[in-house]
């Protein structure tokens, strides 16, 4: 008979560790300018004020690639977590803030916020874009869901309408604005790490921190939503509660990465799925391996940008894409076999 | 381990359609009650009402002589658990996962020891790994019943628990059902069969068109002429040489 294959929590936590540790030092020491391991470890304990005498490579490491390596791990995780959620809450394996339109919702409030000058004020992009994000969660959630249950097709369209309003909205924005703080639409459609500061850095840790912390309350309770809304009341969750609690987390963690380094598609998607693979639905062991494995699969996308054809660099959106888009096909048709046809 | 339900003037209406016209219902410890009715009654509305799933037209249920809504959700899911008909579970979760899930209320999904007796009790053991999604409606059904036991509750509601099993299932579900009692818990069971409520229910409550036109010892209730007159059919009820009744449809001329 078939048996769920579930792979030892504590062995995955590790390799996920090691992972993340080994990809954030690759992603340290590769790059247009390339760093030695050796110099590599000398710089870190240089310390960031140090007078190096190699000023370049020292310059290289503290203010371009450890704020970009640190934003990576931070904007992956996010994004992971944000798509742990989102699939729980709509007891759907297709969910993720990029394909039903919340990156799209968070990025047209960043532009809206950077037009109307909000962004002089600290948080003020993120903020708005918050707003976006979540008012296009809570408009997926309204749209698609009836009786209890998520309509696949219902779900894939409203994403579909979010997505092209905000790239439209986001177009004009662009083609109006001309301004540098809105960048190009590009940054917001395929989002990328390049322009990684500390100071974008920082705006996003408190933000992603926060979402996740509150995301582990929620670790039981999304397990028993997969038994639907009525048995799940029934075991004493307040469900509309919760679901609204979680969709503002959604919301902080999708808009706050996508604030800093416009959409990047289908991390949310991709990452849960392999979890739930391999550890299997519960979402207590879930959400905190998303988080690293998020971190590690946007840090080697990044990489992969920013060395293929080096020294130009891809748009993340892009690598991402190439790899997360036949993933989501086979998830497709996988899903359409589960369940039996389109419901 | 004992508590009691009262459900008095019960009414839904829904968009004009009255579902549930003024209903009575209780439950106490160790009461096994079967709702009965044909089809569209309101047997499942009225266990959805008593469970507290919509909010009620008229009429009021009461817990331990506390209305549904002065709980707390999780103290309700402490007072009692419900088997809704059929389940349908988004993720692979294993079955031992699944019954895990009944712990919830108690913020102690590590029980192994209430966990596995729930398991046995159901004997679905042996499917602890499997993928819930991957069993049959049979095995899915004993599953979630399994994970009712696991949450442990003075009050049980089962709407239609023993429909999808067969013979051999039935019969083992109804004694874990009767040891329920027996141990002075409160079922209140939405049932088909009539001759399985006629052995096995302490009382029976029957629904016609969303109103209780009787209810009482089954002996009592279910004679030839009130079925025959719910159920638009003929229907005899027969005493057997063991003393025991059995009830059928009547084809006799």
């Amino acid at each position: 008979m078939t048996e769920a294959r579930r792979t030892s929590l504590s062995a995955v936590g590790v390799f996920l560790a090691v992972l993340l540790g080994l990809t954030m030092l690759l992603s340290l020491a590769s790059g247009a300018f390339q760093i030695s391991l050796r110099d590599l470890l000398g710089i870190i304990g240089d310390g960031p004020r140090h007078d190096a005498s190699d000023l370049v490579a020292h310059n290289v490491f503290w203010q371009v690639r450890l704020p970009r390596v640190v934003l990576a791990v931070v904007v992956g995780a996010s994004l992971a977590v944000a798509g742990v959620i989102m699939q729980g809450i709509f007891r759907n394996p297709l969910a993720e803030p990029a394909t039903v339109g919340v990156s799209a919702g968070a990025a047209v409030g960043a532009v809206i916020a950077i037009i109307v000058g909000l962004n002089q004020l600290p948080l003020g992009v993120q903020v708005v874009a918050f707003l976006g994000g979540t008012l296009s969660t809570a408009l997926v959630y309204l749209l698609s869901r009836s009786d209890g249950k998520t309509e696949v097709v219902t779900l894939i369209l409203t994403g579909i309408a979010i997505n092209a309003f905000a790239g439209a909205v986001i177009g004009l924005a662009v083609f109006v604005a001309d301004d540098d703080e809105i960048r190009s639409v590009t940054f917001w459609s395929l989002g990328t790490l390049g322009l990684a500061t500390w100071k974008s850095v920082a705006a996003v840790i408190p933000l992603a921190v926060i979402g996740m912390l509150v995301s582990a309350k929620f670790s039981r309770v999304l397990d028993t939503l997969a038994l639907g809304d009525r048995a799940a009341a029934h075991l004493g969750v307040k469900v509309e509660p919760v679901r609204l609690q979680a969709i503002a987390v959604v919301g902080l963690l999708a808009s706050s990465a996508v604030a800093a380094t416009g959409m990047i598609a289908f991390v949310g998607l991709l990452v849960p799925h392999i979890m739930r693979i391999v550890l299997g639905p519960r979402h207590r062991h879930l959400l905190w391996t998303a988080a690293l494995l998020g971190g590690s699969v946007t840090l080697l996308a990044d990489l992969a940008a920013r060395t293929l054809l080096s020294p130009a660099e891809l748009p993340l959106g892009v690598v991402t894409a190439l790899i997360g888009a036949p993933f989501f096909l086979l998830l497709l048709r996988s899903t359409r076999r589960n369940q039996g046809g389109w419901a | 381990m004992s508590a009691s339900l009262v459900a008095s003037q019960v009414s839904i209406v829904r968009n004009g359609a009255t579902l549930l016209d003024h209903v009575d219902v209780k439950v106490s410890s160790g009461e096994f009650v079967a709702v009965l009715g044909p089809n569209g009654a309101g047997k499942s509305t009225l266990l959805g009402a008593v469970a507290g799933d919509f909010a009620l037209s008229d009429g009021e249920v009461t817990i331990d002589d506390r209305p549904l809504d002065a709980y707390a959700p999780s103290d309700l899911a402490r007072k009692r658990a419900v088997l809704p008909q059929q389940i349908v579970i988004s993720f692979p979760f294993t079955v031992r996962e699944v019954v895990a899930m009944g712990r919830s209320p108690w913020l102690d999904d590590q029980d192994d020891e209430r966990i596995e007796a729930a398991m046995r009790r159901m004997g679905v053991e042996s499917l602890r790994k499997r993928t819930y999604q991957t069993l049959s409606v049979g095995e899915q059904a004993r599953v979630s019943m399994a994970r009712v036991l696991a949450q442990d509750t003075p009050l049980l509601l089962l709407d239609e628990p023993t429909a999808v099993l067969d013979i051999g299932q039935q019969e083992r579900f109804l004694s874990v059902a009767r040891s329920l009692v027996d141990e002075g818990r409160g079922v209140i069971a939405v049932l088909h069969d009539l001759n399985v409520a006629m052995r096995f229910a302490t009382r029976v409550v029957v629904l016609h068109e969303g109103r209780s036109i009787a209810s009482g010892a089954p002996r009592d209730v279910l004679t030839p002429a009130l079925l025959s007159n719910v159920y638009h059919q003929k229907i005899r009820v027969d005493s057997t040489s063991d003393g025991s009744t059995v009830i059928m449809p009547d084809h006799r001329a």
